[in-house]
């Protein structure tokens, strides 16, 4: 992936990895979560390009790229229903038993299955966004400080699956684009790091 | 016309309630003795000039044109009066113009085209005054609604749209609340009607003298016709608001914020 737009984001050119978990760190206003909308396409860069796999994304069929570039924002976004209604946005056609294995990916059990999903924590909620995400079966992920508002345990528990759904010798093998200013979780999480301040690459560092 | 004609003198009379009004409100203090002579001195003269202008288009022998004219400037006012009513809707006048335009090859179309009513003058007038002044209000609602709905709940909408679902499946749920907002009311009223209140098309025709059971049913026809162009405006609105607001490539747009 390759992007570069001039207001929030300028002059920055990229390429990110579709593999392991690349953090886009940085204060706010950085222009971490515009770079990320302008991957998943819910903003268009002024100026420059935004590529996948090679292709400008105003080639791409945006509904197609969407599900294979996933997203999940910094609110829950659950919508009103139970949990399998939330994931069935994604997927209609998926059944009860591929509906609760994808939540036992974000360490849900199948009693979640009918629960409310507006009646959950804000932690259980963050983790059935992500199954909603993955229900697409999307080669990356794009994650908006996912846990900027869950407590130590709830944020620990989707580190851990993120961890293991990067996993590159694991069954999922997910991409992930993660935005933190969290320095401590950059440096538990990070394959690699993109730093960006004021709208501009500042550095970039790990992997090897 | 009938023993009911209140005349000029019966006209002055009624004036005496315009004088309760003002002098309430300067026992009360309110300061709005200006506005109240004002409003009634408008409707007055606003009045005056309609029901002369009206003679002249409902006239049995008045050509045709007159009454279509008379349609056509309704329709458009009434747009012009949505679009400034809702300032904060994307493309409101072009919508509303729309909007009324189906809903009145519908309702009419269905009134006069399968004779319900003959067409004359004397009856589309007042009909289609009555669909557009009705379909306005329902209008103003359902679009600036519909718009709230985008603006309050893009979060949700832009959570449906990362998950590649198409903007007018993305919208859906929060455009089914918004019609349900603006139609509710009007079937509410619907329901109501005879038992809370006796309708104006009624109340007027019993008070020219006409049997109550014809006005009843001529209003019944009315009532019907307000339903449908309600819900054929604010549909039209929303098809129309739903492409104003999304992009091409199901994106939602930068909405302003309300003013006022």
């Amino acid at each position: 992936m390759g992007a570069s737009d001039q207001r929030r984001l300028d002059n920055v050119s990229v390429d990110i990895s579709a593999s392991g978990i690349t953090v886009l760190a940085g204060p706010s206003g950085a222009g971490k979560s515009t770079l990320l909308r302008l991957l998943n396409r819910l903003d268009v860069p002024d100026q420059g390009s935004v590529r996948w796999q090679g292709s400008d994304l105003d080639e791409l069929d945006v509904l197609a790229h969407r599900r294979q570039v996933g997203m999940v924002f910094q609110k829950p976004t659950a919508v009103p229903g139970t949990v399998a209604d939330n994931l069935r946005l994604a997927a209609p056609a998926m059944d009860d038993d591929a509906v609760v294995e994808l939540l036992d990916t974000v360490a849900l059990d199948a009693g979640f299955l009918n629960r409310n999903a507006l009646e959950l924590s804000g932690g259980e909620r963050q983790r059935v966004c992500l199954a909603r995400t993955l229900a697409t079966n999307p080669v990356v992920v794009l994650a908006d400080e996912p846990t900027s508002s869950l407590d130590p345990d709830a944020t620990a528990i989707i580190e851990a699956s993120v961890q293991r759904l990067a996993d590159p010798n694991g069954r999922h093998r997910v991409g992930w684009v993660w935005v933190s200013h969290d320095a401590e979780q950059t440096e538990r999480l990070a394959s690699r790091v993109i730093a960006l301040d004021g709208g501009r690459i500042s550095s970039r560092g790990l992997d090897d | 016309m009938t023993d009911t004609d209140i005349g000029l003198v019966g006209l002055a009379v009624s004036g005496i309630l315009v004088g309760v009004t003002l002098v309430l409100s300067l026992v009360w203090r309110l300061g709005i003795a200006r506005e109240i002579v004002v409003a009634a001195a408008r409707a007055l003269v606003q009045l005056l000039i309609v029901g002369v202008a009206l003679g002249l288009v409902v006239e049995d022998d008045s050509p045709l044109i007159w009454t279509w004219l008379w349609l056509v400037s309704m329709v458009v006012f009434a747009s012009w009066t949505v679009g400034r009513r809702a300032r904060e809707v994307p493309q409101a006048r072009l919508l509303a113009l729309v909007s009324f335009t189906a809903a009145a090859v519908v309702t009419l179309g269905v009134l006069f085209g399968l004779g319900v009513f003959e067409p004359r003058g004397q009856t589309m007038v007042p009909l289609g005054g009555m669909m557009v002044g009705n379909a306005m209000t329902g209008t103003v609602v359902a679009a600036r609604r519909i718009v709230a709905e985008a603006r309050d709940q893009r979060d949700l909408i832009e959570a449906r749209l990362a998950l590649g679902l198409p903007s007018n499946e993305a919208f859906a749920p929060h455009l089914r609340e918004a019609l349900r907002t603006a139609l509710v009311p009007q079937i509410e009223s619907t329901k109501a009607v005879g038992i809370v209140f006796l309708p104006g098309a009624m109340t007027g025709l019993i008070l020219a003298g006409v049997d109550p059971v014809e006005a009843v049913r001529i209003q019944i026809g009315v009532m019907y016709l307000v339903l449908g162009s309600v819900a054929t405006t604010t549909s039209v609105m929303a098809l129309g608001l739903t492409r104003a607001m999304f992009t091409a490539d199901h994106r939602l747009r930068w909405l302003p914020p309300v003013e006022n």
